[in-house]
């Protein structure tokens, strides 16, 4: 096939292909492999979404602080010591330039910038410069106090940033990726946190390949031999599988739900939870259903949710909960960092059944996630291959979407199109890439 | 391939002396080079087993409260190595090429008596990691807990704490270290 006789528009075609009436639809390996498309991806995308910073659980106390990359850049969350809010400032000195947050985390009164010692408070405000009078009074405190970023909300806890001041307020921009984490906030009836020890790795991949993995079914069972073999080992009945559906969750989220052979912390006992854990599982559950009906309970406690979060952040709602961000160095590269949440005051016994679920499944020493690292840098290298242009998303367009389907994917596809505008297109008069 | 064939007796703990110990990490170094994981897996104590990892951020992390990169009692080191054996674990299918390198060997003073007593050792180590034209690395700290186990020195607690401050360096850890 030509590039010419595959293009629906000529000369110009978009990089997102789609016609349902004939079942098709396929992106352009491009969108994985072009500088150009990375670069436009920073501007429109990362420069123009809300971002996930961290969560609230980490700076519980007043002067609490975590630093952290957000679309790429150093920013760092603090408990303002007076006003008790959660502050999220651009991590650099006024004057200067220099750091002002130096450590990873901690608790600060002051952040004191070392190169000429300005001294900020942890509500941002500017409080000391040596030798101001030679400023003559003319030093414009207010003015020079630490930068917060353009936008910042906190969704129960989650909190997020955004560079685009115009940006939607954040919960018309989760849309209805808000009822999936309240899922998993109320079953912890909304008092969560986030556990020590960070995931932070890297994968030579483009990031839109994690996003896709991340709320991928239908790779499970091929690419996770071992993980369920492991899962069999130490007596966890696979029958029954994984069955459910996918849901498009407007502005680019999306959600696989369904029910899958492992336990659950919260509420879904399998013998490897051990006999005595049986009884407080069982009340867990009770709880949930006094609470919130046998429905939304059963929601809450039986099935799992990958939930994508567009464009980088996962959700993932399974034997244990993840929260994953990824963010691209470049084309073929992605930093990764996830963490484990869970609920605060947890039984010690199941608490460790949720780290060693965790640790197994989705950390990058695990049984699953280096096959999965493994899975996205193989399609990464055989985009350099050439040879073939498009990638097949078009599995289960025909039928009411199954959980190894892949109409989620679409959903954060189309978004993507979207906010990329005239750059998702590829232009075949241009000189050849 | 030569291999490195004996552990040195080690009949009462508080003789064993750093030369000993220094040869019985070199053999456990050069099996994971060779991959020979299962004759690895037979230089451990029959129980009371852990190899823990713990995050970067984290080093002192307790696999109890806090999230670690690994943490295996004797069942799943068994499984991991099932697992590393098998050519369903995508991405060590091929095998990445090795080279553990130990150094900085030091010994602690005994601790309990009789079948429990335990030789705490510490050593530096660098794990190098080819594979597929990319070249990574390994860097930290050994925290060994050695027992005598019918004359020979057996890994009752192995604890790998990462130097580099995150493990992007490396990309993932589905190696033994």
């Amino acid at each position: 096939m030509t590039l010419l006789s595959s293009s629906p528009a000529g000369l110009s075609f978009p990089l997102v292909d789609e016609d349902p009436g004939q079942h098709r639809f396929r992106v352009h390996r491009e969108t994985m492999t072009s500088p150009a498309i990375f670069a436009e991806e920073i501007r429109r995308i990362f420069h123009h979404s809300w971002l996930y910073v961290g969560h609230e659980s980490e700076v519980r106390e007043p002067g609490d602080y975590v630093r952290r990359p957000v679309g790429g850049r150093p920013l760092f969350m603090v408990r303002g010591a007076k006003s008790g809010a959660v502050h999220v400032f651009h991590n650099t000195c006024t004057h200067r330039g220099a750091v002002v947050c130096r450590h990873k985390s901690g608790n600060a009164k002051v952040f004191q910038c070392f190169y000429h010692a300005w001294s900020f408070d942890t509500e941002g405000n500017l409080a000391g410069v040596p030798d101001r009078e030679a400023y003559g009074g003319n030093l414009d405190f207010a003015a020079l106090s630490l930068k917060p970023v353009a936008r910042m909300e906190s969704y129960r806890g989650f909190v997020f940033a955004s560079y685009d001041e115009n940006i939607t307020d954040l919960e018309s921009y989760l849309a209805g990726a808000r009822e999936y984490l309240d899922l998993v906030i109320d079953s912890a009836d909304g008092k969560m946190e986030i556990v020590k020890g960070t995931n932070e790795y890297c994968i030579g991949a483009n990031w839109k390949l994690l996003a896709e993995n991340s709320i991928d079914g239908y790779h499970a069972v091929s690419t996770h031999d071992t993980y369920f073999k492991y899962l069999v080992a130490l007596g966890t009945d696979l029958q029954g599988g994984v069955r459910g559906t996918a849901r498009d969750l407007g502005n680019g989220h999306a959600v696989l739900e369904y029910a899958a052979p492992w336990g659950r912390p919260i509420a879904k006992w399998e013998p490897l939870f051990g006999e005595d854990a049986k009884a407080e599982i069982a009340g867990l559950r009770a709880g949930l259903v006094a609470k919130h009906g046998e429905e939304r309970a059963s929601r809450m406690a039986d099935t799992n949710r990958n939930l994508l979060i567009y464009p980088n952040l996962v959700v993932n709602d399974i034997m244990s909960v993840t929260v994953r961000t990824f963010m691209p160095s470049a084309p073929d590269s992605m930093d990764v960092t996830a963490w484990e949440i869970a609920p605060r005051d947890e039984l010690a016994q199941l608490r460790q059944r949720r780290l060693d679920s965790f640790l197994t499944f989705l950390g990058p020493a695990g049984f699953a996630t280096p096959d999965d690292i493994e899975a996205l840098e193989s399609c990464q290298q055989g985009y350099a291959s050439g040879g073939v242009e498009w990638n097949d998303i078009s599995r289960g367009m025909d039928r009411v979407p199954q959980a190894n389907d892949e109409a989620q994917m679409r959903a954060f596809w189309r978004r993507w199109q979207q906010q990329m505008g005239d750059a998702a297109h590829k232009d075949t008069t241009r000189a050849a890439s | 391939m030569t291999t490195v064939e004996t552990a040195p007796a080690a009949t009462s703990l508080g003789s064993v002396t750093r030369p000993q110990v220094e040869d019985f990490l070199y053999r456990e170094a050069r099996l994971l080079d060779d991959w020979d994981l299962d004759t690895w897996l037979a230089l451990w104590a029959p129980a009371g087993t852990r190899y823990v990892v713990p995050c970067t951020d984290d080093p002192d992390g307790d696999p109890a409260t806090d999230l670690v990169l690994i943490d295996d009692d004797e069942l799943r080191l068994r499984l991991r190595v099932e697992r590393l054996n098998s050519r369903k674990a995508h991405r060590e299918y091929p095998h990445s090429r090795t080279s553990h390198q130990v150094s900085n060997v030091i010994l602690g003073a005994v601790e309990g008596a009789g079948g429990d007593a335990e030789l705490p050792v510490t050593a530096e180590f660098t794990v190098w990691r080819f594979r597929n034209g990319r070249a990574t690395y390994y860097v930290g700290r050994y925290y060994y807990r050695l027992a005598a186990v019918e004359g020979e020195l057996r890994i009752r607690v192995k604890r790998s704490v990462l130097a580099m401050t995150e493990l992007r360096p490396a990309g993932d850890l589905a190696i033994l270290l």
